[in-house]
């Protein structure tokens, strides 16, 4: 079996990438698709939520992908620390974007959630607290890597952005589980029967998040793709003006 | 269409707000990959693919 430090060869990246690419997008697309219509069009309303409770198997994927993909950036930043391997620190520069984006989703869809049910768009609790600043080291991050010309030392500013960072994607997932509630309630997916959701939403939602996961993982592919090719085009373009 | 009840807008604009979202990061990344293919195209074809 080939080691996993080989996938960190650019010219192997891209040759694996551009040969799965086309099935994860078909996947991603099928099951995000299933998962939505699942969740918008067949599932009953909740007793006290009413038809907000659709409103979760957008929110809850989004918001676990927030997290998930800072943590994803947090082990492509260490892999760059300790073995140095482009690939990973441009893997975590090209997950940035769409890490925002279920960020805001998520801000997005609580605070719409919120409204009708706590009474408020927003609250300051730790897990909303610590959500909002995460979304704003992803703001932060992506402006460093914008800001830096130098790619590898931009790759090690980032990288420790990213470190400091992951205090806060750890605490807008635990946090509810440190201090005192807060508005937000626990966890949807629980092995707990009193907290996890009923069965008629746990399907759909876990549908749901397959499809925001394979999204993701798509994206990262098709993004990190375009960084090495940017990154190959900057090393010619510098060789073509020094000649 | 399901009947939403008084949630109706609440719902519709937290689905809105979703797709709009994730269809502008599927865009913006396509665009990306675009750019970046014609940008290291160019560059190559000046130079030649072994630079």
């Amino acid at each position: 079996m080939a080691s996993i430090w080989e996938y960190a060869n650019p010219k192997r990246f891209m040759a694996i990438s551009a040969a799965v690419l086309p099935y994860f997008w078909a996947a991603t697309g099928l099951t995000l698709l299933a998962g939505l219509y699942w969740g918008f069009f067949l599932t009953p309303d909740d007793y006290k939520q009413g038809s907000t409770v659709k409103i979760m198997f957008v929110h809850v994927p989004s918001a676990i992908m927030a997290t998930g993909t800072w943590f994803m950036m947090l082990i492509a930043s260490l892999v760059w620390y300790i073995r140095r391997h482009h690939v990973s620190a441009l893997a975590a520069k090209a997950a940035a974007p769409i890490g925002v984006t279920f960020t805001m989703i998520a801000l997005a869809t609580g605070g719409i959630w919120g409204q009708p049910m706590w009474g408020t768009w927003w609250e300051w609790d730790p897990r909303l607290t610590s959500f909002l600043i995460l979304f704003l080291f992803y703001l932060g991050y992506m402006a460093l890597w914008q800001a830096i010309e130098a790619p590898d030392i931009a790759a090690d500013l980032t990288s420790v952005l990213c470190i400091v960072g992951s205090v806060f994607a750890f605490l807008s997932r635990y946090a509810v589980n440190f201090w005192n509630q807060g508005l937000h309630q626990g966890a949807s997916f629980s092995v707990d029967a009193e907290e996890h959701v009923s069965n008629a939403y746990a399907y759909p939602l876990l549908v749901c998040f397959i499809g925001f996961f394979l999204l993701f993982v798509t994206l990262v592919l098709q993004r990190t793709r375009a960084e090495i090719r940017l990154r190959r085009a900057q090393a010619l373009e510098a060789r073509e003006r020094m000649a | 269409m399901p009947d939403l009840g008084k949630y109706a807008a609440a719902v519709l604009s937290a689905y809105g707000v979703t797709l709009l979202l994730l269809a502008g990061i599927v865009v913006a990344s396509l665009r990306h990959s675009a750019v970046a293919r014609r940008r290291l195209d160019d560059i190559e074809s000046r130079v030649g693919k072994d630079g």
